[in-house]
């Protein structure tokens, strides 16, 4: 097509681009009423056409289409003498409609016909193929129609060069492809002829199913790899055949090499384009093969890998092995299975699940989600265990410390990490291999490489009993811990926090699913609980110890507290039956923090903690402020499961003596002024002698060095203009608006804390505000 | 890695939490085991001394020859998928097609086909330790030559001792052109055979074996073969070609195996307590001390009888070998190469261990002399095989 009339085109496209929708709907009206025989007796008018010009227009280019198309029908009329004029006049019609909309289906047999029977001239036929473009679908018998023709030879090399390019670019669209793959002998022998070859092969490459492999065409195919040397499309072709039959032929394909066709759809890309926006509705994704070179790398390196995990391929090869010995059975299922390259969507994957055919190498799962899920479901121990010796043997090998220090392959060694992380992620759930590479390479690692990822593989191991692991891991951990750095240590209390998390969750959905367990590890929830709350005092003995060796860092305490944020919400969020508190060594420093945020935080966690009083397990508390909750104590009984497992289950007295003792000496500094009375004991003569006269207040709401500041601002932007600031003045009244003026700070932590464990009910609430305010 | 395109239902939440406590899936019996090996000392604190009569009877006196008087490069393989002993001719094809592929990059090979390269494999009858032990199987890749294609796969059997001494990792594969546009990657260094040798030239050679495997077969199915050791002889771009195949084919995973000082210790002194009936070569050890600019390499030679002198003297329990005695050897030598040299050896790093029953490089390289110890060496090896693979 000359670049000028294409340029006519596309504009033709663009002007009547806003009436498209309705001329499709006049076209399919034709459609309906005509049969593909019978093209001439046109009704213009479809039943519910609406009126209007643009229909009219429509209607007068199809009339002028269906006139072109006839004309073409009857052949060249040798008598006329205009006989040229007529012909390119019906030609520019059926291309601009071709262009502007696609041609139906019918119009698309009859001009492939006359395109391939050779009536017209040679310019005349390019033409018309050149313009075949469907509206929506190419029908299946039309391409076979106008393969017959090929066989007469009626037309030239060029045109059939042009035909198959068009057949090529158009496959997606052709209908049905059934008939079309009866004719793949035909196809296959114009392979000899070297102009149409490249062509050929790539129709073939579209067209090939596993059954037209034979070794008659193996043979011819190497015959001619022969002749002509090696072709990048014969080389695709070739590597297609073995894919389908590795027992008959072997290639491996060059690693640089990406392109193996002649593009044929540039002829056509603009029309392309617009059909497959006509089509958009539920089209099946063509197959398409990927092309990827084999993974031999006898490389520098090593020869395990050029990419560390292997390309998906279905694992046709074992089962061909054993040809004859199979079983008809066997051969049915084989044939009844559901290759691995055609799985594109969850819902494919679902409904063919028991007939999936396995990748070769199992390690490929890990850059399919679709088969991750597979992975995650299956419970074929095969599968397991491949992959399980695959993934351990990888990161063993590629471990960058744990065998030869290799650093510099530390960047593909972090990408492997992270790709694993990644589908532990997905999964949410850690991988058996990951857990024993942990155990062996733990205690040789320097705790800085890949730091991140490898602390990312530890709160991913999955649930176990914690007195087994702990010499295989936190011990070495632990030696980490404590001579690394500080942010090291937060790091490693995050990565804590997240495996206590993962491992809660596994826990919780455990109790809904199997309410009995007959395990060898943990056999009752009671079990499991046990290596839960083994973690969490681990964790408190590891951050009382960093505590210290950091001298109280308000930063390391964040972490540690956000551990703990965690750990009081086992019972109120994940339904397990579990309390634990935190070390002293972390509730006074938190406590007695110079930082505003460390204290709201600790108020926090204090008030969640109280919420699983408040769920009913804890029944027997005699406390100072009044009596304690009873009222959600029914909250718990909604859940009938937990309740059986936790009748079971007893809390042991210490945990909430000592919840009570912590809360008793919060309250006692923050609210009630009396702070070293009942939680923290100190001797009154001790307190004497440091010579502090009002001790009593010193840690209350106000005075609390981290509050202060709070204070001084509260009482500035009362009166701005005070010189000195009084602070006994915030009593009564001003109290509670002290209070307020603390909560909008964003203190929530500490305002959910007042709420629930001082004006709960209005007795004690009476009562607290009282004492404070005659003090 | 694509994107995790998250469906409306996980199925993982539905799927996940049973297997931990089902607990007795094979993968955590095997984590247990695992749990086991790393939390006491890596190998058992005693081994008996190799026996010399373990060869089963139906061994084939050639075949143990063949093995012997090599250097072997030693691998750990994870359990073979799907492989069975009946498909081994089929095998050959494959991989013999696979290699004559690799070698000429992009160009198309049929299966089957007639190539001057031949792939055998055949099993190695009577080589393992139990009967329970999978058969070990030996893979060879012969070269041939042009005038007689693939006659006597068995004949070739008959001169390859006589090949072993020479060295054929100098060779690469040569592949005579199946079509005109062939193109040679391989490098043709010997390429050109002499006239006398047409049966054809091994150029490599492999073998799998599992020797008293039992701790491993215990623990996998019987879609598994397990044979956790492999040893290869040949060029090493040979070795990733065919070790690819098997990869791809049985979804095994190969991996070196180096031999740590430790293990060399073991083995130096297992090798001494053997008896031996004539001695072929002096008892050596290598130590390589890592200083700069150049690392130093201090061989210790001793004479095999005043070895197996001090070993006796050393040794007490009958018939095994325990921790003790194996570094109280160690620490023997030590001293005594103090006292003359005043260097301490215990500072340095054990590389490599040769006696007359076998040597061993900490590359994972190892050369059998004895026939007689040749099962009880291949045992301490496949414990070492199954160590890095469990």
């Amino acid at each position: 097509m000359s670049p000028q009339k294409r340029v006519k085109n596309v504009k033709a496209q663009n002007r009547t681009s806003q009436d498209s929708n309705s001329f499709q709907t006049t076209l399919s009206a034709w459609k309906v009423k005509q049969g593909p025989s019978n093209s001439k007796n046109i009704s213009k008018h479809g039943q519910n056409n609406p009126v209007g010009d643009y229909e009219h227009a429509d209607d007068q280019a199809e009339d002028a289409l269906q006139m072109a198309v006839g004309y073409f029908e009857k052949g060249p009329i040798k008598t006329s003498q205009n006989k040229d004029k007529t012909l390119e006049k019906h030609l520019k019609t059926v291309e601009n409609v071709a262009w502007k909309n696609g041609l139906a289906s019918e119009e698309i047999d009859i001009l492939l016909n006359i395109a391939l029977s050779g009536k017209f001239g040679n310019a005349v036929n390019t033409r018309i193929l050149k313009c075949m473009i469907p509206a929506t679908v190419i029908s299946q018998d039309s391409v076979v129609k106008a393969v017959s023709w090929l066989c007469v030879d009626k037309c030239s090399g060029s045109t059939k060069v042009l035909f198959y390019r068009w057949l090529v670019a158009m496959f997606d669209f052709i209908d049905r492809k059934e008939q079309i793959n009866l004719l793949y002998g035909f196809f296959f022998a114009s392979l000899q002829d070297d102009a149409l070859c490249p062509y050929v092969c790539h129709l073939l490459y579209l067209l090939t199913k596993k059954e037209n492999v034979k070794p008659f065409r193996v043979r011819k195919l190497l015959d001619l790899q022969a002749k002509m040397g090696m072709q990048p499309h014969l080389q695709a072709l070739l590597s297609l055949y073995k894919f389908f039959a590795p027992a008959l032929i072997s290639v491996s394909l060059p690693v640089r090499k990406k392109i193996y066709f002649k593009n044929s759809e540039n002829l056509w890309k603009m029309a392309l384009l617009a059909v497959k926006q006509r089509n958009r509705g539920p089209s099946p994704e063509p197959l398409k093969l990927m092309l990827g070179p084999a993974n031999v790398r006898p490389l520098k390196r090593k020869w395990n890998s050029l990419s560390v995990i292997p390309v998906l391929n279905s694992s046709s090869y074992t089962k061909e092995c054993g040809k004859k010995e199979m079983s008809l059975s066997d051969y049915l299922n084989r044939s009844g299975s559901f290759p691995l390259e055609q799985l594109k969507s969850f819902p494919q994957l679902l409904q063919n699940i028991h007939c999936l055919e396995l990748p070769s190498q199992m390690g490929s799962v890990l850059n399919n989600s679709l088969l991750l899920h597979y992975i995650n479901c299956v419970r074929d121990e095969p599968v397991l265990l491949r992959f399980y010796y695959w993934l351990s043997q990888t990161l063993q090998e590629e471990c960058i410390w744990y065998k030869v220090n290799n650093y510099e392959h530390g960047k593909e060694f972090t990408n492997f990490l992270d790709t694993i992380i990644r589908a532990e992620c997905f999964l949410q759930e850690g991988f058996y291999s990951c857990e024993a590479f942990l155990y062996k390479s733990l205690p040789l690692w320097d705790g800085l490489c890949c730091r991140s990822q490898f602390l990312q593989l530890v709160s991913w191991i999955p649930f176990s009993s914690f007195s087994e692991v702990k010499p295989l891991l936190f011990d070495h951990l632990a030696q980490l811990f404590f001579t690394s750095t500080i942010y090291f240590k937060c790091s490693v209390l995050q990565s804590l926090k997240e495996l206590l998390q993962n491992w809660l969750l596994w826990l919780s959905m455990d109790i809904h699913m199997k309410p009995v367990t007959n395990s060898p590890l943990e056999t009752t929830l009671g079990g499991s609980m046990n290596s839960v709350s083994k973690l969490i005092h681990y964790v408190g003995w590891l951050s009382t110890t960093a505590m210290r060796l950091e001298s109280n860092s308000t930063f390391l305490l964040h972490f540690i507290l956000d551990f703990y944020e965690k750990v009081c919400d086992i019972y109120i969020n994940y339904d397990l039956p579990l309390v634990v508190l935190f070390p002293p060594g972390i509730f006074y420093s938190a406590l007695l923090s110079l930082d505003t945020s460390i204290l709201n935080q600790l108020c926090f966690i204090m008030h969640r903690a109280s919420g699983n009083w408040k769920c009913g397990l804890l029944l027997d508390m005699t406390f100072d402020m009044g009596p304690w909750y009873r009222k959600n104590l029914t909250a718990a009984k909604k859940n009938e499961l937990v309740q059986k497992t936790k009748s079971e289950f007893n809390f042991s007295s210490k945990t909430y003596q000592e919840f009570n003792h912590y809360l008793t000496s919060m309250v006692g500094c923050l609210w009630t002024s009396k702070p070293f009375g009942k939680g923290i004991y100190i001797d009154p003569e001790i307190l004497e002698k440091t010579g502090v006269t009002e001790y009593k207040n010193s840690l209350n709401v106000i005075h609390h060095p981290s509050f202060l500041s709070y204070a001084v601002s509260f009482l500035l932007q009362e009166s701005p203009e005070e010189r000195t600031v009084n602070m006994s003045s915030i009593q009564g009244k001003k109290w509670s608006w002290y209070l307020d003026y603390l909560f909008s700070q964003g203190l929530q932590g500490l305002k959910l804390f007042i709420r629930s464990s001082v004006h709960h009910s209005s007795v004690p609430r009476a009562e607290g505000i009282n004492y404070n305010n005659q003090y | 890695m694509d994107s995790y395109d998250i469906p409306e239902s996980t199925p993982s939440a539905s799927s996940r939490p049973e297997d931990y406590f089902v607990g007795a899936t094979p993968l955590q019996k095997r984590l247990e085991s695992i749990r086991k090996q790393t939390s006491f000392i890596p190998t058992p604190p005693r081994r008996k001394i190799p026996q010399c009569s373990q060869l089963q009877e139906d061994a084939d006196p050639q075949n143990v020859a063949f093995l012997l008087h090599k250097q072997w490069t030693l691998y750990s393989l994870t359990p073979l998928y799907k492989f069975s002993y009946s498909h081994l001719k089929e095998y050959s094809r494959l991989l013999n097609a696979f290699i004559v592929a690799e070698k000429q990059k992009g160009l198309a090979v049929e299966v089957g086909e007639d190539f001057n390269i031949k792939v055998i494999f055949s099993t190695l009858l009577g080589m393992k330790g139990t009967q329970r032990d999978p058969e070990a199987f030996l893979v060879q890749g012969l070269i041939l030559s042009p005038r007689l294609k693939c006659s006597g796969t068995i004949l070739t059997y008959c001169n390859l001792c006589l090949l072993g001494s020479s060295d054929p990792s100098t060779l690469a594969f040569q592949v005579a052109g199946t079509t005109g546009a062939c193109h040679h990657t391989g490098i043709l260094s010997k390429s050109q055979l002499p006239s006398e040798n047409r049966e054809g030239k091994v150029l490599w050679t492999g073998w799998f074996c599992c020797i008293f495997g039992d701790s491993l077969l215990e623990t996998v199915s019987e879609d598994f073969t397990c044979l956790p050791l492999f040893l290869a002889n040949g060029a090493e771009s040979n070795t990733a070609i065919i070790g690819t195949w098997f990869q791809k084919t049985f979804d095994c995973y190969f991996s070196p195996l180096a031999i740590n000082a430790f293990n060399l210790s073991w083995m130096a002194a297992m090798w001494t307590a053997c008896k031996v009936d004539h001695y072929v070569a002096t008892t050596e050890f290598l130590w390589s001390v890592p200083c700069s600019p150049q690392s130093l390499d201090i061989s210790y030679a001793i004479h095999p009888e005043d070895a197996k002198a001090l070993w006796d003297s050393i040794h007490k329990t009958p018939g095994e070998v325990t921790q003790e005695e194996v570094d109280l050897f160690m620490d023997c030598l030590y001293s005594h190469f103090h006292r003359h040299f005043k260097i301490h050896l215990s500072a340095t790093r054990l590389v490599r261990v040769s006696t007359s029953v076998a040597s061993a490089h900490t590359d994972g390289k190892i050369k059998i002399l004895c026939h007689k110890y040749l099962i009880g060496v291949l045992a301490y090896l496949t414990e070492l095989a199954v160590f890095q693979i469990e």
